[in-house]
């Protein structure tokens, strides 16, 4: 049957039905369905989240200023951010206001992870879309060297060291044991990197997988730990010691900033010299590989993130930028607003949840979500045993979010866009100076590989803005405020009976929100709407298809044994299963039945 | 015949003589004697790589994060040189049907050889389907895998003790794996998630001495779970000496006092946090000022608020007290009440789970 979609994509599902589940290097759990036409290319896509944790049921009745710990656990690869998100709803509905240097040292926290999640996946769970490893076998090593010092400074470039490389790599695949790069796509003529390119690009991946650790200390001294560091409720929880007994071996001293600062320096080093050059040299050689836009082109949503100063929520403190852009307007960024219930909101007639009207969306601050797991008359197998989803009923763990109505992409790619049409030079000079390097239209950016390329200057830019902060944390320091956190409202006999409250972040996936409502000192009602939910969201009542669903449509595959290309858009966008399915029910009742297998 | 691990790092150049530094640090990173470097070298060089198959049900996926943090040994020497890591969801390069067919490959060659390694737990509820993959309930894919496996390993907290999805009420029925694996030595490696160096130490001693590590009564490595937070936290002078944070950020905090008054579990949990520590050994939660929250602890999201002083615990008479009261009843004084906590611990314990009490070395113990 072949139907155009109200945003504009002609869906035929008469093909052949290809599954691909589970779709590995990712977070989580996600199967995507796609049917390709007699020439092979992709022409609907279904796209189905395959896990529930249901995580706000259970943060209902708990103490709010415990609620970043549960929320941290929707997800420990963005490991933080949902932290954040949440203490900054708790603040928010109870007014609770942090020192300037909570302020910065939130932000040094958010942006390292972003800079992390950035790296690992670019090189741990993107680039072997891009990259043949057993390709590289065959490459020269002088020719690798030279190249590799014609992109970059980076030390690690000789001939000799892409030769011991070589010889490693070789003697692994000669041992049969390939482990992580076992029964792989090698080989797949959707590879279109020579050999040298290859070499290079397994070195780095080496050498990201040794060096992503380093970035994470930045959390382990402010946070105590990651994955899953410590956040705190009215500002962060590691005093300032520096000139006092008891500095040594404090939370955070001259020792601890000397710390911080060398890894902050080390991921803009790294940044600027590996994973920048790497991502322009490979996309050199996919500038004929046009696919994967989706919804980028057209509808675009970011909360904005990064505030200058403490306290200050609105669009001129905020350093990355917020807005909306719908119907491909980009000389229209559109103010975004949480709070309004006509804005943001979710929609589940193709969700395994039950609404009491299902043709209407709900706000976060009144979402309701009833588990209802059924499959559509159509779909192939059985209740156990899926062979093929039902997509004109319901077929997704995850609810489909929209903005005033439209299905919108987020990410770092909506975000280089927003801060694009707003003419921010520090996202538009960037974007620029990369489509002229590889001599291609302002329109590439709206491709699979213009989201991994945004992702990369994105995550140059938050390895300097790290820096920018670490220098205000230490001015801050130096004119003789040393305070971290403000516990004026810490007791709960000193909190509104009634309040309620929204944080945000823009996660390294993009937008994320939380909802919360607090009733006698506990939480009445937790919701959130997260980055992935947003992307990988199934259909919605009026049949616009979501942002994954929309950057498949359309695309070659070579061979629909061996989805390369489904996986190299899939995996531009980052998925995050865990983030984006956990819903609550209204009444945090036990939801189904126990029935041990 | 497969290639020993020994050869494998010999073709890739490394020579005897580091070789054998590799061994004697691994034997120090194991807390081990010198002279058991020559039994990791003799094991490295007659053992072939081990398959090790990490599967992932309902979790965050902090585990593989934490994992990949190991400074010593690096992962990319794990994955290349240690073992065989031949499914894992978050690295594996392939995807879909041909991930699947690896599991079976794994089944059919490694039969009985193979270490099960699990991140996250199976939902019971809903015929599994809370965490389907392909097409199928997880547990499914969980049970076909254990019952080829020589040993199963629960990572973190989800696979060992449920962790936050099993918190009350606990919707989708989240279940710790040992409670669907029963016939098969399951090595509980709690934490939320575990410790880098804790996660490639087991598989480091696993390989290194093909047998599993001792364990303790609730299934976790002594080497790594024998004692609390508490027993070695730098921060115990104070503690024994009454010097106390009383707030965030206040004088006490500064100076780095004890955090037992801002909610701080390390009386309580089982863990090398305040040994090891964290991130390449340079903090852990106490040292940044945040009180440990006991995420190795069974039940722990339960045993909240996290900054109530201790949890709130049942007491040997069925009442509910947290410690400030025990400690009034008790003596009134702060080591009085930690230690009559610990004590009730071990019998709420004993009595909610059916396990016998802690071995006397560990409940006896007092913190004063």
């Amino acid at each position: 049957m072949v139907t155009t979609t109200p945003n504009g994509f002609t869906l035929d599902d008469s093909g052949q039905r290809i599954v691909v589940d589970p779709v590995t290097r990712i977070e989580g759990h996600l199967r995507v369905e796609v049917n390709v036409d007699e020439n092979n290319v992709i022409r609907n896509a279904v796209s189905t989240g395959t896990m529930w944790r249901g995580l706000e049921v259970i943060l209902k009745g708990r103490d709010p200023r415990d609620a970043w710990a549960f929320a941290q656990r929707i997800c420990g690869v963005c490991t933080g951010t949902h932290a954040l998100t949440s203490v900054r709803a708790v603040e928010d509905a109870l007014d609770i206001s942090i020192p300037e240097n909570a302020n910065s040292i939130r932000n040094i926290m958010q942006l390292a992870l972003q800079c992390h999640d950035h790296i690992v996946h670019f090189y741990h769970l993107h680039a072997l879309d891009w990259v043949d490893v057993l390709s590289s076998l065959s490459a020269d090593p002088k020719a690798t060297s030279e190249l590799a010092q014609s992109i970059s400074s980076w030390p690690l470039s000789s001939p000799g060291y892409y030769r011991d490389l070589q010889a490693k790599l070789k003697k692994f695949v000669e041992s049969g044991q390939l482990g992580i790069f076992n029964n792989a796509y090698w080989g797949n003529a959707a590879y279109k990197l020579p050999p040298e390119a290859n070499l290079m690009a397994v070195a780095h991946y080496l050498e990201a997988l040794d060096f992503q650790k380093e970035i994470k200390k930045v959390h382990a001294i402010f946070g105590g730990k990651n994955p899953h560091p410590n956040w705190l409720v009215g500002g962060v929880p590691c005093p300032i010691n520096i000139d006092g007994v008891g500095a040594a071996g404090g939370a955070i001293s001259i020792e601890r900033l000397e710390l911080v600062k060398k890894v902050i320096q080390q991921t803009i080093d790294f940044t600027q010299k590996v994973y920048i050059p790497d991502v322009l040299a490979i996309a050199s050689f996919y500038k004929d590989w046009t696919h994967g836009g989706g919804l980028s082109s057209q509808a675009v949503l970011s909360y904005g993130d990064i505030p200058e100063h403490a306290n200050d929520y609105s669009d001129a403190n905020l350093l990355m930028p917020r807005g909306a852009i719908i119907g491909g307007d980009l000389t229209n960024v559109r103010p975004v607003d949480l709070r309004d219930p006509e804005e943001i909101q979710e929609q589940v007639v193709h969700s395994w949840y039950k609404y009491s009207d299902e043709t209407i969306g709900l706000h976060p601050w009144d979402g309701v979500s009833e588990p209802n797991y059924e499959l559509g008359p159509n779909a192939v197998g059985t209740r156990t045993d899926i062979r093929a989803v039902d997509e004109a009923a319901k077929y997704s763990w995850i609810k489909s979010p929209r903005w005033k109505g439209n299905a919108m992409e987020v990410g770092p790619l909506a975000r280089y866009i927003i801060g694009y049409a707003k003419g921010d030079p520090e996202f538009k000079e960037p974007a620029e100076a990369a489509l002229r390097q590889l001599d291609l239209p302002v329109q590439a950016l709206f491709t699979t590989l213009g989201r991994t390329a945004a992702r990369a200057l994105e995550c140059d830019w938050a390895a300097q803005k790290m820096m920018y902060f670490y220098n205000k944390l230490v001015a801050n320091i130096r004119n003789g405020d040393t305070a971290t956190a403000n516990v004026e409202k810490w007791d709960p006999e000193s909190w509104p009976k009634s309040a309620k409250g929204v944080g945000f972040t823009e996660a390294p996936r993009g937008a994320l929100g939380h909802w919360i409502r607090i009733e006698d000192g506990k939480i009445e009602n937790y919701q959130c709407v997260v980055p992935t939910t947003w992307n990988a969201g199934p259909r919605d009542n009026a049949g616009n298809i979501g942002a994954f669903e929309a950057a498949l449509m359309d695309t070659p595959v070579v061979d629909p044994q061996q989805p390369v290309e489904i996986l190299r858009t899939l995996h531009s966008f980052d998925p995050c299963m865990a983030c984006s399915t956990h819903l609550m029910s209204p009444d945090g009742e036990e939801l189904a039945e126990i029935k041990v297998r | 015949m497969a290639e020993t691990f020994y050869d494998l790092i010999r073709k890739q150049g490394v020579s005897r003589r580091s070789f054998m530094k590799f061994c004697s640090l691994t034997a120090t990173s194991l807390g081990l004697a010198p002279h058991m470097a020559g039994q990791i070298a003799h094991a490295m060089e007659t053992k072939p790589r081990t398959p090790v198959v990490w599967l992932n049900g309902l979790e965050c996926t902090c585990c593989s994060e934490s994992f990949i943090r190991s400074g010593h040994p690096l992962v990319s020497d794990v994955v290349l040189s240690m073992l065989s890591l031949d499914y894992s969801h978050v690295l594996m390069a392939a995807a879909g049907q041909q991930a699947t067919d690896i599991l079976h490959e794994v089944r059919e060659k490694h039969d009985g050889n193979y270490i099960l390694a699990v991140e996250g737990n199976p939902p019971l509820n809903e015929d599994g389907m809370y965490c389907i993959v392909g097409g199928k309930p997880f547990i499914e894919e969980l049970k076909y895998m254990a019952k080829g496996a020589k040993a199963v390993i629960a990572w973190g907290s989800c696979a060992s003790n449920g962790c936050v999805q099993a918190a009350k009420p606990n919707p989708t029925a989240a279940t710790p794996i040992h409670k669907v694996i029963r016939d098969k030595p399951i090595i509980k490696v709690p934490g939320c998630p575990p410790i880098a160096e804790v996660m490639t130490g087991v598989l480091s001693y696993m390989i290194t001495f093909d047998r599993i590590p001792p364990l303790d009564r609730l299934g976790r490595p002594n080497m790594f779970y024998g004692q609390r937070i508490h027993d070695k936290c730098y921060r115990r002078p104070h503690f024994d000496a009454g010097q106390f944070a009383e707030a965030f950020d206040d004088d006490g905090s500064r100076k780095g006092f004890c955090l037992y008054k801002l909610g701080c579990r390390g009386p309580t949990t089982y863990n090398a946090c305040s040994t090891i520590r964290w991130n390449g050994g340079i903090s852990f939660p106490i040292q940044s000022g945040h009180g440990c929250i006991g995420c190795s602890e069974e039940d722990f999201w339960d045993n909240g608020p996290f900054y109530d002083r201790l949890a709130k615990v049942n007491t040997p008479l069925g009442a509910e007290a947290n410690a400030d009261q025990i400690g009034l009843a008790a003596t009134g004084i702060v080591g009085a009440a930690v230690a009559a906590h610990a004590g009730l611990s071990a019998l709420k314990r004993a009595r909610d789970k059916s396990v016998a009490a802690r071995s006397s070395e560990t409940t006896a113990e007092t913190v004063d």
